[in-house]
């Protein structure tokens, strides 16, 4: 197991956000979460690089472990680097370039060299499927690119500092159909090498992207397991009645 | 619809007033100065005699004295406005930052004249028996600290500038780098950025338009501060590098002289200064402005 979550609660302020949830990551799988607007989807996938805390008013309680150690004995800085992350809106540097956006990371990492800063940049962008349109204009604002390339883009800045787990939260939401293929057919490759972890609105996308699916409803873990078996037979009738459309 | 009609009306004549005054106070300004103008021309702003019994008029003493007392001012505040600013925007808990923000904005409110009355009774007295001697026991080979220490002069200038002016920079750039989007921080954190990264790459960096915005307009309010000022920098028209040197700005010639300017050329050659300062600042602030508003809507959104 790549991620064990157990009894995991969180809160923003009094709202409790998510209830004693506990399930398990496998090494390089896709776990794609789902359940209703407020559901805590986002707040749990948040929890698993300590973003969650940054919020003022919010803490977690729980045992969340990353390849056996306990991700509240890290330092959060050293947890993101081995946990990357993808957000709702691509969120490039708009004062930087598309090489540098790239290698924003690696040089807060303290990596000076221009030509290992370089080639890491080339073997990102190539694993975040935009290498071919961008490497005429390395040297133009990240933020001249499209919406999708911004958030392919998104993804080589993460992918760069060379983390084992990704998290991605709604990364297609604000994208057009054609992006959001793109950023299927990615993950699909990354899972290789990656661990995933994805939110999403979007049940057929869960459905295309991932092993395991997590249903979240009301903080409450309802159901989890095999995507295929979760979508074609679920234990639970709240989850039938979620993926079937009639509430959500 | 008539009291639309009249609404309308009304409300356009004041909004209009306004830029009729800046107007018709720089077209007075001119008219008020040309006698100076037409006697000396270009070389007004270059020449560093100002001696009123002869009729030689120089200003650039007081350009000299204005531009080096902001100067300083800005190297002494903006690192302790940015830090101020950084400290409510990004770090400070929530609790403290209302707080805070307030009683540092509070300082704007404060008449200048106050300023004047505690640097001349406290900060004047305190730089003539302590600092000055201090420095010119062991650093007075260098220029800057040359002379006698007299407590008034260029040094309590410059620092009750700063101090005035540390309001409008930590304001400002405070709500500059609290328009930066949250997202952008979240960027940086999940990249392992540490709060100070965080700051550099993705707060300062993406509001940077704005907080030099910010800059520019505390630079404009020293340019044209008047009465604390006089009351510290000791009015005499003469230029040395020494932080201690008594020495005069644009605004301070014009408070200290106008009421004994017993000639028409005397009169007219304060008013080619004031002509100058207004220029000046006009300048300073337009430039400050357009730096705001462009960090407030930078870049096309997604």
């Amino acid at each position: 197991m790549k991620i064990k979550i157990e009894k995991l609660n969180a809160w923003f302020g009094k709202n409790q956000a998510l209830k004693n949830v506990s399930l398990a990551i496998p090494v390089n799988t896709v776990l794609a979460v789902i359940g209703p607007s407020g559901c805590g989807k986002s707040t749990l996938v948040r929890c698993l690089n300590r973003m969650h805390e940054t919020i003022g008013s919010a803490k977690w309680e729980g045992k969340i472990v990353l390849d056996e150690e306990s991700i509240a004995d890290f330092d959060p800085v050293t947890l993101r680097r081995r946990v990357g992350m993808i957000f709702q809106r691509p969120n490039p540097f708009p004062t930087m370039s598309i090489l540098e956006n790239v290698t924003a990371g690696l040089r807060l990492n303290g990596m000076r060299n221009k030509k290992e800063l370089e080639s890491i940049a080339e073997i990102s962008l190539k694993k975040a499927a935009l290498w071919e349109e961008v490497k005429e204009k390395l040297h133009q604002p990240g933020v001249s690119l499209s919406g999708g390339q911004q958030q392919r883009l998104c993804i080589a800045r993460a992918l760069a500092v060379d983390p084992e787990v990704l998290l991605m939260d709604e990364p297609c939401s604000s994208l057009d159909p054609i992006s959001t293929t793109h950023i299927e057919e990615l993950i699909h490759e990354l899972r290789e090498h990656y661990t995933i972890v994805i939110v999403t609105h979007n049940m057929q996308q869960a459905a295309r992207v991932s092993d395991d699916t997590a249903f979240l409803y009301m903080g409450d873990l309802v159901e989890h397991g095999a995507t295929k078996k979760l979508f074609t037979n679920p234990k639970e009738k709240r989850t039938e009645e979620y993926i079937t459309g009639r509430f959500g | 619809m008539r009291a639309d009609f009249i609404f309308e009306k009304t409300t356009k004549v004041f909004a209009f007033l306004s830029v009729a005054i800046v107007s018709l106070m720089g077209f007075l300004l001119l008219m008020e100065s040309w006698p100076s103008i037409q006697q000396s021309g270009f070389l007004f702003l270059i020449k560093k005699v100002w001696d009123p019994v002869i009729h030689d008029y120089g200003a650039l003493p007081f350009v000299y004295g204005t531009l080096v007392s902001s100067g300083l001012a800005l190297i002494m505040a903006i690192p302790l406005s940015l830090g101020v600013a950084i400290f409510l925007s990004e770090l400070a808990p929530y609790y403290l930052r209302r707080p805070i923000a307030f009683l540092v904005e509070l300082l704007a409110a404060i008449p200048s004249v106050i300023y004047g009355l505690w640097g001349l009774f406290y900060l004047v007295p305190l730089l003539r028996e302590k600092v000055e001697p201090f420095f010119i026991d062991r650093f007075g080979f260098l220029p800057f600290f040359e002379g006698p220490p007299y407590g008034i002069g260029m040094l309590p200038a410059a620092i009750l500038l700063a101090i005035m002016i540390i309001p409008i920079i930590s304001s400002i750039s405070r709500d500059v780098m609290q328009a930066v989007p949250q997202h952008q921080r979240e960027a940086a954190l999940a990249l392992g950025a540490t709060r100070w990264e965080t700051t550099r790459v993705a707060v300062l960096r993406y509001g940077k338009s704005g907080i030099f915005g910010a800059i520019f307009l505390g630079l404009g309010r020293a340019l044209g501060e008047t009465m604390a000022v006089t009351m510290v920098i000791g009015n005499r028209p003469d230029i040395s590098l020494s932080l201690f040197a008594p020495s005069h700005t644009m605004a301070s010639v014009i408070a200290n002289e106008f009421a004994e300017a017993s000639s028409d050329l005397y009169l007219s050659a304060l008013a080619e200064i004031g002509l100058v300062l207004f220029l000046v600042t006009f300048l300073v602030n337009m430039i400050a402005r357009l730096l705001v508003m462009k960090t407030a809507k930078p870049f096309a959104a997604v």
